[in-house]
């Protein structure tokens, strides 16, 4: 039903941590490996060892360099982007047969590929590009968040966490409920002030971003190197003979 | 946005097709017998031919059923009952019209009521778009009920009201572009908001995601021949409302509807595919594309 629950229950999302993220896109490989391999039609690829190849993802890492006004170094920030799972999500109301669907109990916006008829509306309402039609099903693709691990008691328990966070390197990823204020995630996002992806569009997304930190500045330096201390007495005089060797 | 050959055909020829009928319904030159079939084989024609070509982009066509399910929530469900519903009032009154002589003049309202109410859902889908600035106004549905009108007050030969829509028609498109030109950085969209990096310091694309293409930069990057964009709008205009409304305000008879109307349908395909091509979505601005008009 395209209908957006009035409430969820709990608001299970991702917190990307931008100043720890080093751009290696493991979760990108991890993340179509598993979907891949799991729920739903396999991600295609189409010409994968030619000239051009083109596959569907569901998760892609972007990077940008900041400049900032003051002076200060430039920053390269590395930023993955997947489904942000938003409160209001205007990929599930266009869509018209009810293939997609937001979930009442966790908030996951998910989409039932047997209902699907590849029409791509929803992924024109997307702001974020979440959304990719796939080549070869003709059904639309997007992130799970994994809905067929967090869930999955045949996992061990650290594996109960999607693929890409479970993957993450540099700890940059982190899941939870952002629903619940006293959580790990929310106290992340209120201790270093987390943000979204452009609001003005009013999407009320649940993924949250925390911002890179401004980078060091080295204080006292001067701009020529200092000269060393100069030696006196013997080392003078052998500084001197060695220099006319 | 990718100009899909089958959404231009969709738009174009059931809008034609819809606003024709309308006319039809409302009993504007609507004949009885023989003519009146001719009549309503050409608006069924363009109708259904539309609506047909529509589900040529879709991935899995064999489900288009399950598209009337979702009606309260979406505009693409609404605009596949409403058009059902008006084909099928149509047909009821085009028999009583075509094999009894009779104009049904109850269910020809109705009718035409219903043949516009799929066009505003048709534009509705294309209005409702927040990501796409260009469209998400009011002067979407507008432009799209004045093509369906203009093309069936042409077609009914109604010569001094198809020239009243084709005036109409070139005001609402003359300000559907100037508009729309400047929608996109009126909203405050850009890649500081996008990326929420912009009080951090000035932000642009230093890698793209990936090195190929995909879905997203097909279906919305779409740029190629942008810059003919305003020698396409001066022909557009020219065959959509200028051209026709010369030859109606200065001749008569069924050559010159004719040409009318061909001409204009040759506008009307120019101005649509202007109206995909031109419009840009937000997710550009992560893959580091200014919006046009843009500065900075």
């Amino acid at each position: 039903m395209t209908c957006l629950p009035q409430t969820t229950t709990r608001k299970l999302g991702l917190v990307i941590d931008l100043d720890t993220c080093v751009g290696c896109h493991a979760c990108v490989i991890s993340c179509k490996g598993w979907n891949t391999e799991n729920y739903g039609a396999a991600l295609s690829d189409i010409d994968a060892y030619g000239a051009q190849p083109a596959g569907t993802f569901l998760n892609r890492v972007h990077s940008y360099e900041v400049e900032p006004a003051n002076g200060c170094a430039t920053q390269t920030v590395h930023f993955p982007k997947s489904c942000l799972h938003c409160e209001d999500a205007p990929c599930v109301t266009v869509c018209p047969t009810g293939a997609s669907y937001k979930r009442a109990e966790d908030g996951i916006v998910l989409v039932n590929e047997d209902a699907c008829i590849g029409c791509g509306l929803c992924a024109w309402a997307c702001p974020y590009g979440a959304r990719e039609l796939d080549a070869v099903a003709g059904v639309m693709k997007k992130c799970t968040l994994c809905v067929d691990r967090i869930y999955n008691e045949n996992l061990p328990e650290e594996d109960r966490v999607p693929a890409c966070v479970r993957t993450c390197p540099s700890g940059a990823r982190h899941f939870g409920d952002l629903g619940d204020p006293s959580s790990a995630v929310s106290q992340l996002v209120e201790s270093r002030g987390g943000f979204d992806l452009m609001p003005e569009l009013g999407t009320k997304p649940t993924n949250k971003y925390l911002p890179p930190r401004p980078k060091d500045r080295l204080q006292g330096v001067a701009s020529e190197p200092a000269a060393g201390p100069s030696a006196t007495g013997f080392f003078a005089w052998l500084d001197r003979a060695l220099e006319k060797i | 946005m990718h100009p899909a050959p089958s959404v231009i055909v969709f738009t174009v020829l059931s809008g034609a097709g819809f606003g024709y009928l309308a006319f039809l319904g409302l009993g504007l030159s609507t004949g009885t017998g023989a003519i009146a079939f001719w009549q309503f084989a050409l608006g069924f024609g363009m109708a259904v031919a539309g609506l047909v070509s529509s589900t040529f982009h879709l991935g899995n066509p064999q489900r288009a059923l399950l598209a009337f399910t979702q009606w309260r929530t979406s505009w693409l469900s609404r605009e596949a009952w409403a058009s059902c519903a008006a084909l099928l009032v149509m047909a009821g009154f085009a028999v009583a019209a075509i094999f009894f002589g009779r104009i049904l003049n109850v269910v020809g309202v109705l009718g035409a009521s219903l043949c516009l109410a799929t066009v505003v859902a048709t534009s509705m889908i294309y209005a409702q778009m927040a990501t796409v600035p260009r469209w998400n106004s009011p002067l979407t549905p507008g432009y799209f009920i004045a093509c369906a009108l203009t093309a069936g007050a042409i077609l009914s030969a109604q010569n001094h009201l198809a020239v009243v829509c084709l005036i109409g028609l070139a005001l609402i498109q003359t300000v559907c572009w100037q508009r729309g030109d400047r929608r996109f950085t009126e909203r405050g969209h850009s890649i500081a908001s996008a990326t929420g990096l912009g009080s951090k310091g000035r932000t642009r694309l230093f890698e793209a995601p990936h090195t190929g293409t995909n879905y997203l930069l097909k279906e919305f990057g779409f740029h190629v021949a942008r810059r003919h964009a305003a020698k396409l709008r001066v022909i557009g205009m020219a065959l959509l409302c200028v051209l026709p409304a010369l030859i109606l305000s200065s001749a008569s008879g069924g050559m010159a509807v004719a040409l009318a109307f061909v001409i204009h349908l040759a506008g009307a395909f120019v101005s649509r595919w202007l109206f995909f091509a031109e419009a840009e979505h937000v997710v550009q601005l992560y893959y580091g594309h200014q919006p046009q008009g843009a500065t900075g």
